[in-house]
């Protein structure tokens, strides 16, 4: 019998945070280019304590190009994977996700909207489109859960599943209609739904930094209140946790987070689905374990698709969504297929 | 203890629970009894605030509307019939959230007291040797008891059960109902209790509200409310002569 103890040792902290730095080491190292581990240490060294960068083409690479995305890759996928983990946790089902319920193209559907309508905010680029992304992940979110409450309190995994495939046909169908009204704002709308991670930048970095810091640090606070939810909504309210306070601020924090994550690197389905149930299966299913597990396991996980999207077929890069997408929906099938059974 | 007040609850315009009022004092063990859709399960889920309703209820002089979830779970705590958990959690995880309202704090630690409190709830339900074991492995008995454990640690003043031996076996319906009887023998504790079978009713309860159609037929002590008179009058049948027909299988056969 397996014993966990209530929250990660000090050295399993460390061993998580080893095994990402090393991954972020190798996905800087290796692409289209590789780089020697000592020369990436060096330039790195070089960035990070603000020094001038060598000038050649590696140093260039490295600190322009691939520390950003990178970076950016492991940040998106720690949030993520958080998100997802969280959802899984609140609605007590663990198929639930932002790209399987529908939030994720929610978001898009707002990105869309404020390129289409050119609501932005001046001086600040991306803050228009990223606003809209976070409204339209919440309200999306909302709408999805007062049309599966209606249809059946308990929240099964069909009806997670129905409505997520029936909002994300909605959500592609309004996207596409927005595209064909937008005028000479199509040439917008098509590079941003065809941007990715791949062209980070610094900025990018700070902006998903900062979101996972406040709204990851709001969903850590939960990890309690998350497992009274896994166990039971009912349960939860007995032993004495506001549900309904608890459920609107998570579902705040979520919505924030993947619409940060949409509005910068558009939609990467299934990682808040693969990485939380990997993880539950290695340290349980307890949130204050899993939840800072599913940060360092996100982040590693994400990097790892986004290098085998580069190399795979090399010089040919693969958007990061197609590799998360065919992990993804073998999980997905196995996930369905044992807790089915298991009833 | 607890005053409930003229508690009034509808669904659209079926009236499920009309003015009931009624209290329970420290040291009782009150069992609402009545036939299907009396409006027993009701009350509970409005003390619990799971169904909206008109009507006042008061714990020691508050109102319950007016108190935070945590503050209403230091003195109430609820324990329902069905449990269905997704994750495989451990029996000692499920117990130990039923300290949740007792601890406080922005990252709230667990204090050596919510310890000492889960490691007796456990001891106390039988539960010590399980404590690792995967709740989704356990047996019907062995998660009511798991619950059971969860709102002892919750150490509540008043303890609220909807029907809590449905589905269990003879055997662990006399252990529950034994455990929450020693419970309640400790000052200042009380007990209400939805049940279906007036045997157990009569056996464990000190009093009784018998209900019918969302109304209150008698209350009272229990041997007041359980005549042979009051209880043909709601089941519309010699509930009586039944009991002593069904004893009777057993004593000729005996013979």
């Amino acid at each position: 019998m397996k014993t966990h103890s209530l929250i990660l040792k000090l050295s399993q902290y460390a061993l998580l945070l080893l095994v990402t730095l090393c991954t972020a080491l190798l996905c800087i190292c290796v692409g289209s280019v590789n780089i020697p581990a000592k020369d990436t240490l060096s330039v790195i060294w070089d960035t990070l304590s603000g020094q001038p960068v060598e000038e050649n083409v590696s140093g260039a690479v490295i600190a322009f190009v691939r520390l950003p995305r990178v970076l950016c890759v492991a940040l998106a996928g720690a949030s993520l994977s958080l998100c997802g983990c969280a959802m899984q946790g609140l609605l007590r089902n663990p198929l639930a996700d932002g790209s399987t319920l529908g939030v994720s193209s929610g978001a898009s559907v707002g990105a869309v909207l404020a390129i289409a309508f050119g609501i932005s905010v001046p001086g600040v680029p991306l803050a228009g489109t990223m606003a809209m992304a976070m409204l339209f992940a919440f309200l999306s979110l909302m709408i999805i859960l007062a049309l599966s409450y209606r249809l059946d309190a308990s929240l099964s995994t069909n009806t997670i599943i129905l409505i997520g495939i029936v909002f994300n046909m909605f959500s592609s169908s309004v996207i596409s209609l927005i595209t064909s009204f937008a005028g000479d704002k199509v040439k917008d709308i098509v590079f941003w739904t065809m941007g990715s991670l791949a062209d980070s930048s610094v900025t990018d970095v700070w902006t998903i930094l900062g979101a996972l810091l406040i709204f990851g640090t709001v969903i850590l606070r939960y990890a309690k209140e998350l497992n009274a939810f896994a166990i039971g909504e009912d349960n939860a309210r007995n032993v004495g946790v506001d549900v309904k306070k608890v459920k609107l601020i998570v579902m705040i924090a979520v919505s924030a987070l993947i619409g940060v994550c949409v509005s910068i690197g558009g939609v990467i389905g299934f990682v808040g689905l693969i990485i939380p149930h990997m993880t539950r299966m290695i340290v349980g299913p307890n949130h204050r374990r899993l939840l800072p597990a599913t940060l360092f396991s996100g982040a590693i996980f994400l990097m790892l698709a986004d290098l085998l999207a580069r190399i795979i077929l090399k010089p040919l890069e693969l958007h990061i969504g197609v590799v998360t997408s065919v992990i993804g929906s073998f999980v997905f099938i196995f996930i369905f297929y044992t807790t089915r059974k298991a009833k | 203890m607890l005053e409930v007040k003229n508690l009034t609850v509808h669904f659209g315009s079926l009236m499920i629970l009309d003015q009931i009022s009624f209290q329970i004092k420290a040291g009782q063990w009150l069992m609402l009894v009545g036939p299907n859709g009396a409006g027993k399960s009701t009350i509970v889920n409005a003390i619990s605030r799971g169904v909206p309703y008109s009507g006042a209820i008061f714990f020691e002089g508050t109102d319950l509307s007016d108190c935070k979830p945590a503050y209403l779970a230091r003195r109430i705590g609820i324990l329902t019939q069905n449990h269905s958990i997704g994750y495989s959690f451990t029996v000692e995880e499920v117990v130990r959230l039923g300290r949740y309202a007792h601890s406080t704090g922005l990252f709230s630690a667990s204090s050596h007291e919510d310890t000492v409190k889960t490691e007796h709830a456990l001891e106390v339900t039988g539960m010590l040797p399980l404590r690792n074991q995967s709740v989704l492995t356990l047996s019907g008995g062995e998660l009511q008891r798991t619950f059971l454990a969860q709102v002892f640690a919750q150490d509540p003043k008043l303890l609220i059960l909807d029907e809590p031996t449905n589905h269990l076996d003879l055997i662990y319906q006399k252990q529950l109902l034994e455990l929450i009887q020693t419970w309640v023998q400790e000052t200042g504790r009380g007990v209400i209790s939805v049940v279906h079978d007036l045997n157990l009713a009569k056996a464990y309860g000190s009093d009784a509200l018998l209900l019918h159609h969302g109304k209150i037929a008698s209350a009272g002590s229990i041997d007041q409310v359980l005549t042979p008179e009051h209880l043909e009058a709601v089941y519309s049948m010699d509930v009586y002569q039944w009991m002593r027909d069904m004893l009777s299988q057993w004593t000729t056969q005996q013979e």
